[in-house]
């Protein structure tokens, strides 16, 4: 009969690892960001910027939530959670000192490090700013490394915009540029109103010497890529990442496959010219 | 100084534009000013000129009965405002209101629908530059109806 070790049991990717709550801020109306941190004290996992996590409320379920947190605070996990349903309710709702439990980090992550010596354009809509974050500080950790750093990002409503206050600190930033619209805007809102795809043309870089990295709904990516190749971005360029039911996380169960790939594990983060002719098919 | 026809040329708008017909767009130009929360148009009244936006910021919005206005779309610096003038039966369809104070250069519909029936070539020179701007507009009103960020899409 097998035996499994100490050892083996905490490196498995199948068993959670308790981590506790330290801190719940509340974004928006419906969308919370939670830090945990490990309940034995010791560092928190590692994690390259659009990895994930399966987080686990106990006796309710596990979720995956991407990692929104700064790569170089070793001590914690961050995660923004917009509450959709029971599971994403129960996570939101813990206090700090609650436990949750915590499997990976799992999937590929933004290639941050192709991006070096070039301009580097992040397009996030809606809560899709959350696994973008992680790059915007390892970019800003590490300015020298990089060109311009072009932020463009789409909400629904002015109430709806997460990390307001570093939204502004970002764009104090040298060599960095954030554009913020809304699709729909009260009569306070003084910024842009229309599509993040709107912004594209006040973004100040040079497409062939730039990495796009695009996150939120699947189908405003779709909008997003077409626009950015018919603006000089070439396919490989543009990184995108993908969503499913991820279950496993480690391409075991199936249940984020999608065409040839599982999302978990051959992705999240995923090249447009890799996704372009899934993304065009009804049936997926 | 600018002169206006330099204004009009250096206009992404009418970016490429040869001389001679900023030349004859200049004829229907003038300079104009609106302070912050002016209305530059509205609903229903006749659409007799369109703006080329040198600064500030025009929403757009629509009214619906027993709401607050809705804010659907912004224009800003370098972009250019209203189509309504091109076609009939010349009324706007949105109100536009300075977001802070907007300075454009107005361009009067009357005399440039005239000058386009009797020049074709600045007519397509000019339907040209409105049918992208219209199709980016419908790509993005499109994208908009769409209503990606709402719960449950």
């Amino acid at each position: 009969m097998a035996t499994v070790t100490t050892t083996e049991a905490i490196t498995d990717p199948m068993l959670p690892q308790p981590y506790s709550v330290r801190q719940v801020v509340k974004e928006t109306a419906d969308t919370f960001t939670l830090t945990l941190e490990p309940s034995n004290g010791a560092g928190a996992n590692r994690f390259q910027p659009g990895q994930f996590s399966m987080l686990w409320v106990f006796g309710v379920g596990e979720l995956p939530i991407s990692i929104s947190g700064d790569p170089a605070e070793r001590d914690r996990l961050v995660y923004t959670v917009r509450s959709v349903g029971q599971a994403t309710h129960a996570l939101v709702s813990r206090e700090v000192g609650d436990a949750v439990g915590v499997r990976g980090p799992f999937g590929t992550g933004w290639p941050v490090e192709k991006a070096e010596g070039r301009d580097v354009l992040v397009i996030a809509g809606g809560i899709g700013l959350a696994p973008l974050r992680p790059v915007i500080y390892e970019v800003l950790h590490n300015r020298e490394k990089y060109g311009r750093l072009v932020i463009l990002y789409g909400a629904r409503s002015p109430r709806d915009l997460l990390y307001r206050k570093e939204l502004a600190a970002w764009a104090r930033q040298r060599e960095t540029q954030v554009l913020v619209t809304v699709d729909y805007g009260g009569l306070s809102w003084r910024g842009h109103v229309g599509v993040v795809t709107t912004l594209f043309k006040y973004a100040r870089l040079q497409p062939e010497r730039s990495l796009a990295f695009a996150c939120g709904p699947e189908i405003m990516m779709r909008f997003v890529a077409r626009d950015l190749e018919t603006r000089g971005f070439a396919r490989e360029n543009v990184y995108l990442s993908m969503e499913r039911n991820m279950k496993c996380g480690v391409g075991f169960c199936g249940h984020c496959q999608y065409g040839p790939h599982f999302i978990c594990k051959d992705g999240p983060i995923f090249r447009y010219d890799q996704m372009r002719p899934l993304l065009e098919k009804y049936e997926l | 100084m600018e002169t206006l026809e330099r204004i009009i040329a250096d206009h992404p708008f009418f970016a490429g534009l040869e001389s001679y017909y900023t030349n004859l767009l200049t004829g229907c130009a003038s300079n104009v000013r609106f302070d912050a929360g002016t209305y530059i148009f509205k609903e229903g009244e006749e659409a007799n000129e369109f703006y080329l936006i040198r600064s500030g910021k025009v929403a757009l919005e629509i009214f619906a009965p027993q709401r607050k206005p809705i804010m659907l779309a912004t224009v800003d610096e370098g972009e250019v405002l209203g189509w309504s003038w091109l076609l009939p039966p010349y009324q706007w369809k949105l109100h536009a209101h300075a977001v802070g104070t907007v300075r454009a250069i107005a361009l009067d519909g009357k005399c440039l629908r005239t000058k386009c029936e009797q020049n074709h070539d600045l007519g397509y020179e000019i339907l040209k530059r409105f049918a992208q701007i219209m199709e980016q507009r419908l790509e993005a009103t499109r994208f908009q109806l769409l209503d990606v960020y709402a719960v449950g899409r």
